[in-house]
């Protein structure tokens, strides 16, 4: 099972030096007439209500027209894949055999500019918008997009310790994203807590229930654990909904205070943020003291994380992701590793979640459902499970990737005047999970850093790094 | 008691439908030993795949007997799925043999999104209820209250279709050279290939399998409830799930007991103590017996091999 993947899309493939047109074709066409026969039924149909009756209204163009990209898609996987045995067929004098002893690779040649650039970036990201858009008011769009793409950053970096460093594969890590916002709502409108007491107290909550759920699974590993935390993340999300009394059920709780800058309130009157340091009233101030804040979050989490990694329980972690039963064996107490990455996990979670309460002023169940999980988890698994900074570029891709589709005018010249990528968006997400898995199992950063040096940084291929039994 | 005894026969459909699909999920993680989270996601494809068509054949065939509409409907949905559950193996999960062990669920958690989102996108988002095939009710008996305790036709529909092809998959699975081969991979899949088994087209059989009985599981849901919306995958397939792992993972037999066991379960959970907490019950009864029972009622324990 845990056989070294190297070349498992490339060995499959018959290696044939020259391109074999008339295979293609037949390949090809035999793909297209099965995506025919998928698409026959949901594509070509579609059901239109007239009153309590449903009427079909047909449209076989679009089922032919998915066909005619998918046999020219798989035409085009022929020729590269064609081209490709061809020139391994003749390897070139200087390739590197041996992989673990490889020089460092692009990527960390890259990574040593790109950290400081994307953190220069990041920080003066309000100010370049601000000259940019030319005007506050004009940069709102686009610093809520930043707070947003941050708030999955962090809630990436949150469960990359429990999935990438651990092991552990969470599906209901939302669960502590949730009890975090919930934390924040529930005290502030009951007890009248100020924010800055609140984050606390909702990370140290969040963590609590990070090792109360974390209890019952310790004996559990890989299918079983993700579908065990998925239910668990069901069950909080169902209590929101029904524990009315608690909760206000569906509907929510609303009128959550605002952030106050250290007890300093956003308003225009007397005692407000712009009057006491003598600014013109603006809104937009709140919303780049919250992008700030949130920055300063994400990069806490980042920079726990990263001493966590050289701490005693950092490289138990990564043993535990490596080999359980190895691990045991060593002397490694497995239940304390387990139930820390689920608590330190949780507790971002948690921060995160008390950010998103006091960011929206409104929190309501359905903001922490199952496909919320599976979107953090799609950006940790897109960045490479364990690499921090993976995680915060698939975060901006798959985060930002659909709002910046969605003011392409081109494409609305192209696909009609209706055409909302965002309703694309889960599609091409669910798609890109899979192709991710089938083509780059490691991630788009697949490289590890390595936890131990002896003497001189060696990079090592992620195809050599055996994932665990976690 | 009457309320028992309807409760009771509503159970017994549900559970059906529950081990209907449940058998998909034990046959793959069997033979692979992957959970496949992308089925609940096939059932609900079927269900719109039998929707559309019960409509194509009623109003423009203009197929005027239900019970041939019906069977008819379920051979295309059958056949349709099928296409749809061997590609899925066929383009997410066969090219990540011998990647490392998560890669699939995470693969399946992919195509689990793409499918309802394909559904959502294609269809669009609002439920799509279809008149009532079949109104029939027979009276069983009548209680003292004046409550009457009925089975309707497509009640017994439903048992019955489901226990004719249960026997037939039985069959397959127990006498042929197919099931066989199955058995064969489930214990030692590089033996199996060994002694001559193709692997690889066993195991999309028995994607296939899975997805016609998830057909069947998905027609049968839409002539029960008459409602189909592209979010139906999930629930019902978590409930499948727990069905199979309470019966016991990779066993047949116990797929069918544990999707009997979990429709009673719900509709006596509904019917006695809250309706609102019913998924609550399902998805703690899944967590409890992963932990404390995760070789489930018929089943082998695991042997962890070091």
């Amino acid at each position: 099972m845990n056989a070294p993947s190297i070349t498992t899309s490339a060995q499959t493939q018959d290696v044939t030096k020259t391109f074999d047109l008339n295979a293609a074709l037949k390949d090809a066409f035999k793909s297209a007439l099965i995506t025919f026969g998928l698409s026959i039924p949901i594509l070509s149909f579609k059901t239109v209500q007239n009153g309590a009756d449903l009427f079909l209204e047909s449209r076989f163009w679009l089922s032919f027209t998915v066909t005619a990209i998918v046999f020219g898609l798989r035409l085009l996987i022929h020729a590269f894949t064609a081209s490709r045995a061809y020139r391994q067929a003749t390897p070139s004098p200087k390739q590197a055999t041996e992989l673990v002893h490889a020089q460092p690779s692009a990527f960390q040649h890259v990574s040593k500019f790109a950290i400081p650039f994307f953190l220069g970036v990041a920080v003066a990201f309000p100010v370049l918008i601000y000259f940019i858009q030319g005007g506050l008011n004009e940069s709102r769009y686009w610093i809520d997009l930043g707070i947003l793409i941050l708030t999955y950053v962090m809630l990436g970096w949150g469960l990359n310790i429990v999935v990438g460093l651990a092991g552990l594969l969470d599906l209901g890590y939302v669960a502590f994203y949730a009890v975090g916002a919930y934390s924040y709502a529930l005290l502030s409108t009951t007890f009248g807590l100020s924010f800055w007491i609140c984050l606390p107290l909702a990370g140290i909550l969040a963590a609590f229930w990070g090792m109360i759920l974390g209890f019952p699974v310790l004996r559990l590993r890989g299918d079983y654990l993700a579908i065990v935390t998925l239910a668990f993340g069901e069950i909080i999300r169902l209590v929101l909904i029904n524990w009315v009394d608690l909760t206000n059920g569906a509907a929510g709780i609303s009128s959550i205070p605002r952030a106050t800058f250290f007890g300093i309130p956003f308003t225009a009157g007397e005692g407000g943020f712009a009057e006491t340091f003598g600014l013109e009233f603006n809104g937009m101030h709140r919303i780049i003291f919250l992008y700030y804040l949130i920055l300063v979050l994400a990069l806490v989490t980042n920079f726990v994380t990263m001493r966590l990694r050289k701490l005693p329980v950092g490289r138990a972690w990564e043993a535990l992701r490596e080999d359980e039963i190895a691990c045991r064996s060593l002397g490694i107490n497995t239940t304390n590793t387990k139930l820390t990455a689920f608590a330190i996990g949780a507790m971002f979670g948690g921060f995160a979640g008390s950010f998103f309460a006091v960011r929206q002023g409104f929190v309501s169940p359905e903001s922490f459902n199952f496909l919320e999980s599976a979107i953090i988890l799609a950006i940790v698994v897109m960045g490479g499970m364990g690499s921090q900074i993976g995680v915060a570029i698939a975060a901006i891709v798959l985060v930002g990737g659909p709002e910046v589709l969605r003011n392409l005018t081109f494409l609305k010249a192209v696909f009609g005047e209706g055409f909302d990528p965002n309703e694309y968006r889960l599609l091409l997400f669910g798609l890109g999970m899979v192709a991710m898995m089938v083509w780059r199992p490691r991630g788009l950063i697949s490289e590890r850093e390595p936890s131990v040096i002896l003497k001189e940084r060696k990079a090592i291929s992620g195809s050599l790094v055996k994932e665990g039994h976690g | 008691m009457e309320i028992f005894v309807q409760q009771l026969i509503n159970g017994l459909t549900l559970g059906s439908i529950y081990g209907l699909i449940a058998i998909g999920y034990t046959m793959v993680f069997g033979i692979i030993g992957m959970v496949n989270f992308a089925h609940g996601d096939v059932f609900m494809l079927s269900a719109f795949i039998a929707l559309l068509f019960f409509i194509i054949l009623t109003t423009w065939l203009g197929v005027s007997s239900v019970a041939l509409a019906l069977f008819i409907v379920l051979i295309i949905a059958m056949v349709l799925t099928s296409l749809w559950g061997w590609a899925i193996e066929r383009v997410a999960y066969r090219p990540l043999r011998g990647s490392f062990r998560l890669a699939p669920l995470i693969s399946a958690i992919g195509v689990s999104i793409f499918l309802s989102n394909f559904v959502q996108v294609a269809q669009g988002a609002r439920n799509k209820p279809t008149p009532p095939m079949i109104r029939d009710v027979i009276v069983l008996f009548q209680g003292e209250s004046g409550y009457n305790v009925a089975i309707s036709y497509k009640q017994i529909i439903i048992m019955a279709v489901t226990a004719v092809l249960l026997s037939v998959f039985w069959y397959i699975v127990q006498k042929t050279s197919l099931g066989r081969a199955q058995r064969a991979c489930e214990q030692d899949r590089k033996m199996a290939a060994l002694l001559g088994i193709n692997v690889d087209r066993t195991i999309s059989l028995t994607f296939v399998i899975g997805a016609s009985l998830a057909a069947v599981a998905g027609t049968m849901y839409l002539l029960y409830y008459g409602v189909v919306s592209f979010a139906d995958g999930f629930v019902p397939g978590v409930k499948a799930f727990t069905a199979a792992v309470l019966g016991g993972i990779g066993s047949l037999p116990g797929a069918v007991l544990g999707g009997l066991i979990i429709g009673l379960i719900e509709t006596f959970w509904s019917a006695y103590f809250s309706i609102e907490y019913k998924d609550v019950a399902a998805f703690s009864i899944l967590a409890i017996v992963l932990i404390f029972m995760p070789s489930g009622i018929l089943g082998r324990p695991e042997v962890e091999k070091v």
